[in-house]
């Protein structure tokens, strides 16, 4: 069995004289012999560390790993450059606790303000926090963020990614607030809809762009109805489209929020993620979580701090508008250094490229008998299909080594990034028109 | 410590001085020593509605957040917006950086004078 | 140190990515963003070099001991990092069809019935990201067993005045009021005060068992009793599971939910503030009220975040509770109470214990009298303890015990670093009383002298910009 513990046998028996008592038992002498576990735990016997790791090992050989991958749907498949995963693992990044003492933390510290510094430049906002969990709780928090005394309720896209929706919506039964789906109409946002919605108790709208069925939503507009009614703007971004497309600040989001996973996180089941936050500086004060500001030292010397905590669960208690301690800093320090290494022009053409390849792949598919794009609108590097023989379909490209398409309803969503070559894109419309008999 | 004995104060460390029936309302220079180096200052909204006894707003430092408790009962008639920028004047002159001030004033809670709130001081210590 | 971005040269960086091989589709005129984001433009020997001088300001527990009270800093084996890493489990999309991902469910499987046993619990979700997030997630539990059954008039959750500031903001959040009850004189729950707060409006109670002060509270099968019989449930903040755990079982004690936190107890590192995983238990009258997923699971559930939750910190969870098994975990729990006893009895005749008694796995020291003997603040101390290349304890928390200095060691310290330890707060304690201006102006050698908060906090400056 691996064990940790430095200490010897002898070691320990003079520790325990130093501390006066006879045994590990009369350590634990407050706690009532009824609850002592006196019958030891039932679980295995440990493992030496080459045991464990072919038990381990032998669990993640029991998940299948595609080649290549047409899924997204809130977790994609982007190519990560290798520096991008050395650098986290080096062991003080990955070993030390959040900064609080900031005389031994500057590495983290300034890790986490570059990221900032490159999540306002990508959103267009003027600050960020050190980052949330994830895209869900992100939105979550920022429609926490926007309710007061007098406007509780949310209004939320159902053409926004269903996780974030029922994330919101429990961060909502929470609080006992009210969140209200804006209907979809042609795979987004109906506007006309939203205008009926709008009402006086509104405290924010929350868009995703492009959203869960990869189309573009008209955000301006959805920002303008927003602000007309005195309520405030959230819009959920993907981080990647951000490279190349119109910001949130400039569609007049007045808190931008999205998952970060694109931005260098391998998809890994699903976690860990990284959700960003950005505002305007008027909202500063209520942004939850970690932010860290610049400052100087004793010496006159530029210096960065956890700043701003008064905002924070640890001084206002009940008060806090949040209960956050943690961000995800490794993941933020991994956002910051996928951004650094790909640069503005990398991260451009991964965008563009994915795009360019979802609308490669869509042009293709909808060549076949039967096939046809469900939405009619512009669309980034995602787009559902009406497919005959989905099932078949799907199993037909799984044995090929394809991820293909998530059944969405009556279609299939689609994704393509820039990681996927034309070659296999071929591929796979050749294996989607030997199902379909074409 | 200094206590004007033209102020009238709260037990919780509001100091409040009438001018022709509105009540000017700041933080005493116990409080601003008590807390430390003011960097916030949360103010209410002209119009809004306040309560003798109940918050309207709060003063953080770095590693501490106080409500300010308003003394009386009333709406708020201006707010000293200077605070949002310079909060360090509560530190620097808190009898002449006032907060809030307050008309329509229906209600007000038990005051002290200035004598009576430096006992009150005194014993807490 | 330079910012990344004040190393830019314009024009500079790598080309990871081939030419496109498809024609090139552009974004509709409307949708196109005005300005480039103005990201880093560098080498990769540029950016390599970057972090690795940031990394070199940075204490990881693999630099030096790292006392941090309350958070558990134990010694995070590479073995669970080098499991986490496999392409088997990182190259897994959420949304994969069920019969390509039987070894991540088998992880999460196995990882649930290993904590339940060691919990006492009989469900478990993974969801929840971090300790405050599990207990947003646990409390919710309460709040919907109590819905479910009608009991509406149940909008109280109790917490002792010793509780971390994340338990009354959790309760904040799930639309409770929170009911502050103080602490006895030997930092536990007060009997009497308990009494008087609990009623038909009681919800639950919230509380870490050993307390806050690191002591185990011997009272704990009256308080879980007393808060049942008034209809309330107990909710277990499993911040210091790390002294009990394979010893005694929360499930034992009475609670009915709890959260963990992966990254602390169950060694998993936590990366400078995250990720970390905070894992909820529940007994099974509370398990159909777990989260799960709507694009995983379906409607009909709470949801705490997106998918299944910080899957790769279970991995390294379950790994190292596999590689300690049956005798492992509670020899790692016994070390980690006889270091923290240990030290405290060196550090004694010193500085003194807030509580002079035998602690679990952390105690607090009462610097009060310390400094008005000194004029030396537990702060002070603290920051000269950065200059010996110790992470300094936590500061000031709990909140009850004035000047406070919170010591948790952690099994994985040998007794040579814990009597080095001791022997570093010996000096500090006779430097404050040579020459206590030193200790004011401390740290002398580390990254940077003393930060000017105030400054921070009055002036926000929170993104370069250039």
């Amino acid at each position: 069995m691996a064990s940790y513990i430095p200490s010897t046998r002898d070691e320990r028996l003079e520790m325990l004289k130093t501390v006066g008592v006879e045994s590990y038992r009369d350590l634990y002498r407050d706690v009532p012999q009824e609850m002592y576990l006196d019958r030891g735990l039932n679980i295995p016997a440990g493992l030496s560390e080459l045991e464990v790791s072919r038990k381990v090992s032998a669990m993640a050989a029991k998940n299948r790993v595609f080649p290549t991958v047409l899924r997204g749907a809130g977790a994609y498949d982007h190519y990560i450059p290798s520096i991008v995963k050395y650098i986290p693992a080096k062991e003080e990044f990955l070993t030390a606790y959040t900064p609080y003492q900031a005389e031994m933390s500057q590495g983290i510290l300034q890790s986490i303000f570059e990221y900032q510094t490159c999540i306002c430049e990508l959103t267009g906002m003027d600050v960020s926090n050190a980052s949330v969990y994830d895209g869900a709780t992100a939105a979550a928090e920022a429609a926490a963020m926007c309710r007061d005394r007098k406007r509780r309720v949310t209004l939320i896209s159902g053409a926004a990614h269903p996780d974030t929706v029922n994330t919101v919506r429990t961060y909502c039964y929470g609080t006992g607030d009210e969140l209200r789906i804006i209907p979809v109409k042609d795979g987004r946002t109906d506007l006309d809809a939203l205008k009926e919605m709008l009402k006086p108790d509104v405290a924010s709208v929350i868009l995703q762009q492009p959203n869960f069925y990869g189309q573009f939503e008209e955000a301006d507009a959805i920002g303008a109805l927003a602000h007309g009614n005195g309520s405030l703007y959230i819009m959920s971004c993907n981080p990647m489209a951000l490279a190349i497309m119109k910001t949130p600040r400039a569609c007049g989001a007045d808190i931008a929020v999205g998952e970060g996973q694109p931005l260098g996180m391998p998809l890994s089941y699903g976690g860990p993620y990284l959700g960003f936050m950005a505002a305007t500086e008027k909202l500063m004060r209520k942004l939850p979580g970690r932010i860290v500001g610049e400052t100087v030292d004793s010496r006159g010397e530029r210096a960065y701090v956890l700043s701003l905590q008064a905002r924070e669960q640890h001084i206002r208690r009940e008060k806090a508008s949040s209960n956050i301690c943690s961000n995800q800093a490794l993941c933020a320090l991994t956002a910051g250094l996928y951004m650094a290494a790909m640069g503005p022009g990398g991260m451009a053409q991964a965008a563009s490229q994915s795009m360019s390849k979802a609308h490669y792949l869509a042009t293709e598919l909808c060549k076949l008998p039967g096939v046809s794009l469900k939405y009619t609108g512009a669309y980034f590097h995602e787009f559902v299909t009406v497919l005959p023989k989905a099932e078949e379909v799907l199993s037909a490209l799984e044995a090929q080594g394809i991820l293909g398409g998530l059944p969405v309803g009556d279609g299939i969503l689609w994704c393509a990034t820039e990681k996927v070559s034309r070659e296999e894109l071929d591929r796979a419309v050749a294996i989607v028109k030997e199902v379909l008999g074409a | 410590m200094n206590y004007p004995v033209d102020l009238k104060y709260s037990k919780s460390h509001e100091w409040v001085r009438y001018e022709d029936g509105v009540a000017v309302i700041g933080i005493s220079d116990y409080a601003q020593d008590a807390l430390g180096d003011v960097v916030f200052v949360n103010l209410p909204a002209v119009g809004d509605e306040v309560t003798a006894g109940e918050s309207f707003g709060d003063v953080e430092s770095v590693k501490a957040v106080s409500d300010l408790i308003s003394p009386v009962s009333g709406v708020v008639l201006e707010v000293n917006e200077e605070l949002e920028d310079s909060p360090e004047n509560l530190n620097g002159d808190p009898y002449g950086a006032w907060i809030i001030k307050v008309e329509q004033v229906t209600d007000e809670e038990e005051l002290l004078d200035a004598a009576a709130y430096e006992a009150h001081c005194a014993e807490e210590g | 140190m330079k910012l990344i971005f004040e190393k830019s040269v314009p024009g500079r960086g790598m080309d990871y990515l081939p030419q496109c091989d498809v024609e090139a589709v552009a974004l509709p005129a409307g949708l196109v963003r005005d300005v480039a984001p103005r990201l880093p433009e560098l080498s990769e020997t540029d950016i390599s070099r970057h972090y690795t001088e940031l990394n070199k300001n940075v204490h990881g527990v693999n630099c030096g001991f790292y006392p941090l009270g309350s958070c558990t800093m134990k010694y995070n084996p590479r073995i669970d990092e080098e499991m986490a890493a496999l392409p088997g489990f990182t190259g897994v999309h959420p949304l994969a069809p069920a019969h390509t991902t039987a070894g991540c469910r088998e992880v999460l499987d196995t990882a649930r019935t290993l904590l339940c046993e060691i919990t006492g619990m009989d469900d478990m979700t993974f969801q929840p990201a971090a300790g405050a997030h599990g207990e947003f997630t646990g409390v919710l539990l309460i709040k919907q067993y109590h819905e479910a059954r009608g009991d509406s008039k149940r909008n109280k959750i109790i917490v002792p005045d010793s509780a971390h500031g994340t338990n009354p903001a959790t309760a904040a959040m799930c639309g409770y009021t929170i009911v502050n009850i103080p602490s006895a004189p030997n930092g536990c729950v007060d009997l009497e005060a308990l009494k008087k707060v609990l009623g038909e409006d009681t919800a639950g109670l919230m509380l870490t068992n050993p307390n806050t002060v690191g002591i185990f509270d011997e009272n704990i099968l009256e308080i879980t009793r007393l808060v049942h019989e008034a209809g309330g449930l107990c909710y277990y903040d499993g911040a210091n599971l790390n002294a009990v755990m394979g010893v005694v079982r929360p499930g034992d004690m009475g609670f009915d939910c709890i959260h963990l936190n992966l990254h602390k107890t169950f060694a998993t590192p936590h990366g400078g503030g995250g990720p970390g995983s905070g894992a909820v238990g529940c007994k099974a009258r509370l398990a159909a009220y777990l989260p799960g997923s709507a694009m995983m699971d379906g409607a009909g559930h709470i949801q705490v975040r997106s998918f299944a939750g910080n899957f790769l910190v279970v991995v390294k969870a379950m790994t190292y509770i596999l590689s300690l098994g049956r005798e492992g975990i509670p020899e790692a729990a016994q070390n980690a109470v006889l270091n923290a006893n240990y030290l405290q009895a060196k550090i004694k005749g010193t500085f003194e214990p807030a509580f002079d008694r035998i602690c679990m796995h952390e105690f607090v020291l009462d610097l009060s009298r310390f400094k008005k003997e000194t004029g030396v603040s537990a702060l002070d101390v603290a920051k000269t303890l950065i200059d010996y290349g110790m992470h300094p304890p936590t500061m000031y928390f709990p909140l009850i015990v004035h000047e406070a200095l919170m010591l948790e060691p952690t099994e994985t310290e040998s007794r040579d670093t814990l009597d080095w330890a001791a022997e570093v707060f010996r000096k500090l304690y006779d430097l404050a009383h040579e020459d206590p201006a030193y200790m004011h102006d401390s740290p002398h050698n580390a990254q940077i002298g003393r930060p000017d908060e105030v400054r921070a906090a009055r002036n926000p400056v929170l993104r370069w910009k250039g």
